[in-house]
This record gives C-alpha cells, sequence and structure tokens, in this order.
C-alpha cells in the first residue's frame, strides 16, 4: 500500500495567480453591489401583509438558497477506507478519472486527488456528468481499455444516463463509480442506486466493506473489458469511503480473462460452408476489438478472397477500407458470415453468425448489433474466434479452389474500384458553392493530414460518409465510428476523450462537429482546454437538426397541412449561434465563421499547425446539410 | 397537304397554349420558399448536397417538376393545399438559377484523391 507523502502542487494543480486573475475586477464588481439599492422583497411590494403559510426554518432557507454546507470536522481521518479504494483503482490501470463532483462522491475524490497524488488516475473536470462518460467512451475507443468515470449519486446518474446508453449501445468499456448519501441533500441517495441505469449495464454492485469492494472492483474491470463491453457501476455509500481503514488490506491479485471463443465444431462448419461457396461474404460489424482484429481479418479476406463489408458508418474501422475486397463486391453472395453485428443476410445466402451480443440479448433495448440474426448463430467473440477459424480455412483449400477464390477476388476489386471511382465522383456536388459541402471541407482537409498519424473521431454518418469514403482508414484509430445508440451529445466529448487517448501517441485528432450535437454540454470546450488537450473541431454548421428538418417535413406533407413549419422546432437560426465566440469565451482559439470554401485550406493549415503544438481549436464552417 | 398543314397548326397552336400555361417563375422568391418549405434539407442549399436527388441542373420543364411534386415517387407529396403552382414555379426558377458544380476531372484535388484510392 502506498505511504501519504505530503507534496507539493503537481504539474496538474491550479495555480493561485491563475486563480486570482480577474480578482480586482471580481472586487469592483463587489463594490458595486454592496452600493447598489437593496432589493425590496417580494412582501414589501404587496404593501407588507403578512404570509398566511409558516415561515420555513433556517435550514429550509439555506438549502433553497444553495447554502448548503459541509457538516462540522468532528475528528480527524487520516487514513479513510477511499485511500484503499485508490490502491486498488490504480492496480486496475486507470489512467484517468472523469468526474463532475458531487458530496456524494466526495471521499473518493479527496483520495484521487490526495492520497493517488492526481496521477493515474489523473482527475479530468467535466462540467456534465453526460460530458464525462461519452470522454469515456471515446477515449475507450482508442484505448480498448476504461477510462474511470466518478458520479455523484441519483442526480449525477441521471445526467449521465444518455451516455451511458450510447456506451451500452456500441459495447465499449465503461468503468463508473458512484456515491450514495443523505448527508446534503436527501434526494441524492437511493435505496437502489443503479436501479436508473441498470437496463443499459452489465454488471453492478453496491459492496457493504472494503474486501466486498476489492473483489467487487475487480469482477467489474472483467465485466467491463469482456466481449461484449458493457458498461459497469459501482454505489460505494458515503460511509464506506470516509470511515477509518481499520487494517492495511492487500490489493488482489489481477488476472486478465480471455474472451470468449467459438467452438471448434462450429468453427470447421463454417470454414467448410465458406471454402464451398462460390461467392461469400464478409460483414466486419464490430469485430476488431484492437489492431489485431483488423490484421486477422486481412488474413482471412486475403485467404478467401469474399467481399468484405467493412466499414459502416456506425462502427469502428475494423476492415481497411481501400483494400482491393472492400466494398459489396461484384454478384449476390450465397454464404454470409456476420462478425460481431455486422448484417443479417441477404436474399438466399446462407447466414453464419459470431457475436458476442448474445450475450446482452435479455436487455431491455434493441440496440446496434444486439438484434439476434443468421441462420446459424454462434455466441463467441469474433476476433478472438477468427485464429481458429483461419486455421481451418487452411486446411480446407485446395489448389483448385485457390484458383476460383482469385478469380473471385479479381472480380470484386474491379467492382468496389469502379464503384469508389463512381461515389468520389459525386464530390464535386456543390464544390464551389456557399454553404460548403461536407466532401469539400473532406478533400481540403486529406492533404493535409495524409501524411501525418491522424485519428478521425466523429460520426461519418451527418457528413454524407465523405470522411470514409475519401480518406485511407486502414487502422483502428483512423475511425472510431459513432454513438451506439444514436444519443446527441455524445460527439463533442467522445472526440475530447479521444483526443486524450491519442494524445501520448502524438496524434493528429479530426472532429468534425455537429452543431446541433455540441449544443447539449458545450462546456466540454472548457474541458480540453484546462487538460492541454490538443484537437481539431470544425463546425458541421448547418444551423439546425437537419435530420429532424426532413422528417417534419415529411411528417406535414403527409397530413397536407402547414409543410413551411417545418422548421418550428428543428432549426438553429434567429439569432445564428457563434461557435468561433462560444470557444474563446471557453478559452479555446475559435475562427468563423467561414462561408466560403476558398478560405478553407488556410484556415486548416492555421489550425493544424496549433494543435500540432498541443491546444485544442474549433473553426466554424457553415456546411450544407450533409453531403 | 392540307393535312400535313392542319397537323402543323395543331402542334404550333398545343406548343403556344403550353407556353401560355407555364407560370412566371420569380428565382429571388424560389429561393425563400426553397428553404421555407424544406427542399433544402433534402436536396441541400445548393439543390445538389444532401441525401435527396441532384436537381441541378434542373432537367424537368416546369410542367414536368410540378406534376412531380404533385405525385412524386421517391419524396413527400407536396399538395395544391400546401404549395401553390405559383411557388412552385419560382421554386423551379430558383433551381435553375442554382450554379452546376465544376466537372469533377477539373478538380485537381478530387483527381488526386480518386487516383490514391485506386
Amino acid at each position: 500500500m502506498a505511504k501519504i507523502k505530503q507534496t507539493s502542487p503537481g504539474k496538474n494543480a491550479v495555480g493561485r495567480r491563475g486563480f486570482l486573475k480577474g480578482a480586482a475586477s471580481a472586487a469592483a464588481g463587489t463594490a458595486a453591489l454592496a452600493a447598489a439599492p437593496q432589493l425590496v422583497s417580494a412582501q414589501e411590494r404587496r404593501g407588507g401583509a403578512q404570509p398566511s403559510a409558516p415561515q420555513p426554518s433556517d435550514a429550509t432557507l439555506a438549502r433553497d438558497a444553495r447554502n448548503v454546507r459541509p457538516g462540522a470536522v468532528t475528528g480527524v481521518t487520516e487514513r479513510p477506507n477511499s485511500d484503499y479504494m485508490v490502491d486498488v483503482l490504480k492496480a486496475l490501470g486507470f489512467e484517468y478519472v472523469a468526474a463532475n463532483p458531487g458530496t456524494s462522491t466526495g471521499g473518493i475524490h479527496e483520495s484521487l486527488i490526495n492520497y493517488g497524488r492526481n496521477s493515474a488516475p489523473e482527475w479530468l473536470t467535466c462540467l456534465h456528468e453526460e460530458s464525462a462518460v461519452a470522454m469515456a467512451h471515446g477515449y475507450a475507443k482508442i484505448e480498448n481499455k476504461p477510462m474511470l468515470v466518478v458520479l455523484h449519486g441519483t442526480v449525477g446518474i441521471q445526467h449521465a444516463a444518455m451516455a451511458i446508453y450510447n456506451a451500452y449501445g456500441d459495447r465499449v468499456p465503461l468503468y463508473m463509480l458512484t456515491g450514495n448519501s443523505d448527508a446534503a441533500v436527501p434526494s441524492h441517495a437511493a435505496v437502489d442506486m443503479a436501479a436508473m441505469v441498470r437496463d443499459f449495464l452489465k454488471w453492478d454492485h453496491q459492496p457493504k466493506n472494503l474486501a466486498q469492494f476489492a473483489q467487487s472492483a475487480i469482477r467489474a474491470y472483467h465485466q467491463t473489458i469482456l466481449p461484449p463491453m458493457a458498461p459497469v457501476m459501482l454505489v460505494l455509500d458515503s460511509p464506506l469511503q470516509t470511515a477509518p481503514l481499520q487494517q492495511p488490506m492487500a490489493v488482489p491479485k489481477i488476472t486478465a480473462p480471455a474472451p470468449p471463443s467459438a467452438d471448434l465444431a462450429s468453427l470447421r462448419e463454417i470454414a467448410k460452408a465458406l471454402v464451398n461457396a462460390e461467392n461469400p461474404r464478409i460483414s466486419a460489424g464490430r469485430s476488431a476489438r484492437t489492431s489485431a482484429g483488423i490484421t486477422l481479418l486481412v488474413e482471412l479476406a486475403d485467404l478467401l478472397q469474399p467481399s468484405v463489408n467493412g466499414n459502416g458508418d456506425q462502427t469502428r474501422i475494423a476492415f481497411p477500407n481501400r483494400h482491393p475486397l472492400a466494398g459489396a463486391g461484384a454478384g449476390q453472395p450465397d454464404v454470409i458470415l456476420n462478425l460481431e453485428g455486422g448484417g443479417f443476410g441477404g436474399g438466399r445466402a446462407k447466414t453464419y453468425s459470431i457475436t458476442s451480443a448474445e450475450f446482452l440479448a435479455t436487455k431491455n433495448y434493441n440496440v446496434n448489433g444486439n438484434a439476434p440474426g443468421g441462420d446459424v448463430v454462434i455466441a463467441a467473440d469474433a476476433e478472438a474466434s477468427l485464429p481458429a477459424l483461419i486455421e481451418e480455412l487452411r486446411k480446407l483449400i485446395t489448389p483448385d479452389r485457390r484458383r476460383a477464390f482469385d478469380e473471385r477476388g479479381k472480380k470484386h476489386a474491379e467492382a468496389n474500384a469502379q464503384t469508389r471511382a463512381q461515389i468520389l465522383e459525386t464530390a464535386r456536388n456543390g464544390w464551389d458553392a456557399s454553404p460548403i459541402s461536407l466532401a469539400r471541407i473532406t478533400a481540403e482537409l486529406w492533404p493535409l493530414i495524409k501524411d501525418e498519424d491522424w485519428s478521425f473521431v466523429s460520426p461519418g454518418s451527418f457528413m454524407g460518409d465523405w470522411p470514409n469514403r475519401m480518406w485511407n482508414m486502414s487502422k483502428l484509430h483512423h475511425y472510431i465510428g459513432a454513438q451506439g445508440a444514436g444519443g446527441m451529445g455524445y460527439g463533442a466529448p467522445a472526440a475530447v476523450g479521444a483526443a486524450l487517448a491519442n494524445r501520448k501517441y502524438g496524434r493528429l485528432t479530426i472532429n468534425i462537429q455537429t452543431d446541433g450535437d455540441l449544443n447539449y454540454a458545450p462546456g466540454v470546450l472548457w474541458t480540453a482546454v484546462h487538460h492541454k488537450i490538443p484537437l481539431l473541431t470544425i463546425m458541421h454548421n448547418n444551423r439546425g437538426y437537419q435530420q429532424e428538418v426532413m422528417f417534419m417535413a415529411r411528417e406535414t406533407t403527409a397530413r397536407n397541412r402547414g409543410a413551411d413549419n417545418a422548421h418550428i422546432g428543428t432549426t438553429l437560426i434567429e439569432p445564428n449561434i457563434d461557435y468561433a465566440t462560444m470557444a474563446k469565451c471557453y478559452g479555446m482559439y475559435g475562427e468563423g465563421p467561414i462561408t466560403d470554401p476558398k478560405e478553407l485550406a488556410p484556415a486548416f493549415k492555421r489550425a493544424i499547425a496549433m494543435v500540432k503544438k498541443g491546444q485544442p481549436v474549433l473553426l466554424d464552417t457553415v456546411t450544407q446539410v450533409r453531403g | 397537304m392540307r393535312t400535313v398543314t392542319r397537323i402543323v397548326l395543331l402542334a404550333a397552336a398545343l406548343a403556344a397554349a403550353a407556353q401560355a400555361q407555364e407560370l412566371t417563375g420569380n428565382a429571388a422568391k424560389g429561393k425563400e420558399w426553397f428553404f421555407n418549405y424544406n427542399c433544402y434539407s433534402c436536396h441541400g442549399f445548393s439543390g445538389q448536397n444532401g441525401p435527396g436527388n441532384r436537381l441541378v441542373p434542373m432537367k424537368m420543364s416546369q410542367a414536368e417538376f410540378m406534376a412531380y411534386v404533385r405525385k412524386p415517387a421517391r419524396m413527400p407529396i407536396y399538395s395544391a393545399k400546401v404549395i401553390s403552382d405559383q411557388q412552385l414555379a419560382d421554386i423551379w426558377a430558383h433551381i435553375r438559377s442554382l450554379p452546376d458544380a465544376p466537372a469533377a476531372a477539373d478538380i485537381p484535388l478530387l483527381q488526386d484523391i480518386i487516383k490514391s484510392s485506386k
């Protein structure tokens, strides 16, 4: 167990000088307030009539005025239980803890920043719990491991709920601690704290003592990293955090469990079907949990020469998008291998499915990849199953089949190249238009990033999928997919979390940020600045929830009335939102609005130079709706 | 000969009638309607960016355009109750005023990307 040492403020400490900057003006403001006329009370305005209701108590008034104060300290606890909790959390290898502070988690908060020296994990100040969870979501999609998230009881969890649901839908590891305490505000305690989000948790527990905490902390880690990866939550009663540690406790041994592989008999059946098929197709889905997953899928494709649906806009990259076999290929498939929710068959094709999503099938929600499908469904992790499948295929492929595969591969490659070129030619649409086309933005960026180690961290579907079509994506961090459950408010914080994970690799992180999404919780811009997270954010500012404009247009015309009212509630105009100023108010460099496509390249060059020096930058570009 | 003359005269009369029936569209107003009636949400402000069909260059005659919008194959139905013929004529004029994009072959940046994708 680590010993407590008195430490001087580290590199992450907030400098007093910085904190007091502007104090003079604040003091002037205070003086102005003091000199201002006293406010007239409502009672005085009514002519001094006495209220009929009973007077509230001092305690009620204090609470209503948000004057909640810490209780008096009756004794010093130099070694609380939460110090041991930090020992366990450090052993689990967390780099960061994303959190918005709350009284119910005060004990663990204090131990993390003092006993844990605010290092591994380092506390990330988040301005909304949804941002904290979405940051962890984006981080996990780069790092393949969870970020710790600390949530205040009841209120913090409810703020976080949408982001937890997205993480569940996207099958990413997410490790949450929450507190349970009625010491400050009774409504922040609950009998069953995790109940409000349990439908989209894989596992949760409220340990009764420290020994249970250690076991549960490790079990929670296993549960969240084992496919299907999904959110977990531990509930920490406030007294368990703050009570004195009675005796030194060792951290239990931590071992990473192996993901479940498909059984050999099933893999042999699949191998036989694939080798005998005339035109097999592989749908990659979420099959690549790690870089090794991409390598394995390429090996499988090179062996079998099938068509490979590698990169849906919703999922992280699983197959290089410029591989000759990437695409629908030529002809209709007769056998389909779906890996981790890659699709559910087509026409008369016999469909085999290897998916860990089956293990989440009892949950209440039907999210991406969780729907059952296939003629033969094998509940296992696809990436873990591929080595044995490849081995079985090698045993079955004869020289005759090899020649047939090669011929097939050539046809697929030709068809895919033709399709790719045709799609790219449509990028000319609106090339010189203002508002600016998303294809133009994507094209202008490419020559500036292609020689960098870049990472595109925002959902592609809202921008016509242009980055996925234009950019050469071959690595896991080149594209991290979408929200998981389609919940808005994910984009900006997930991008910041992904950029944080990319920082230590020196990667250039790019976020093409939809305007509607940013406005859910824009405070994450401040978090990016505060923690010096380099990130290029380019606003996809089409001034509305344009998908909803389309749907509302359909609703009105389907009812044959008020088609010119579809903008009500769906657009973000009058006034237009000034995102460059928004960025500046959070301390971030902001530029724009940019409306002329000719101004893109110089602005991108300026911005990339700043990002490469380590700072987040926002460029506001006014854009077409999608394409 | 008399029959041929009659046919020519009839065709001329029909063309004149069609010409007379074509409404005079106001492109400036059409721009406003294009926005207010949400055409842009599927076709883009440019008439060529979005999930809807490319409208530029407009290949339909005014009559064909109106007929399609009233009874479309793949978009919401805009009846005469929600948008008038005159407004559609304005929108048609606006779409016809929108510039086409340069050919892909004339965009070096795009050509570089297409070449590198092969």
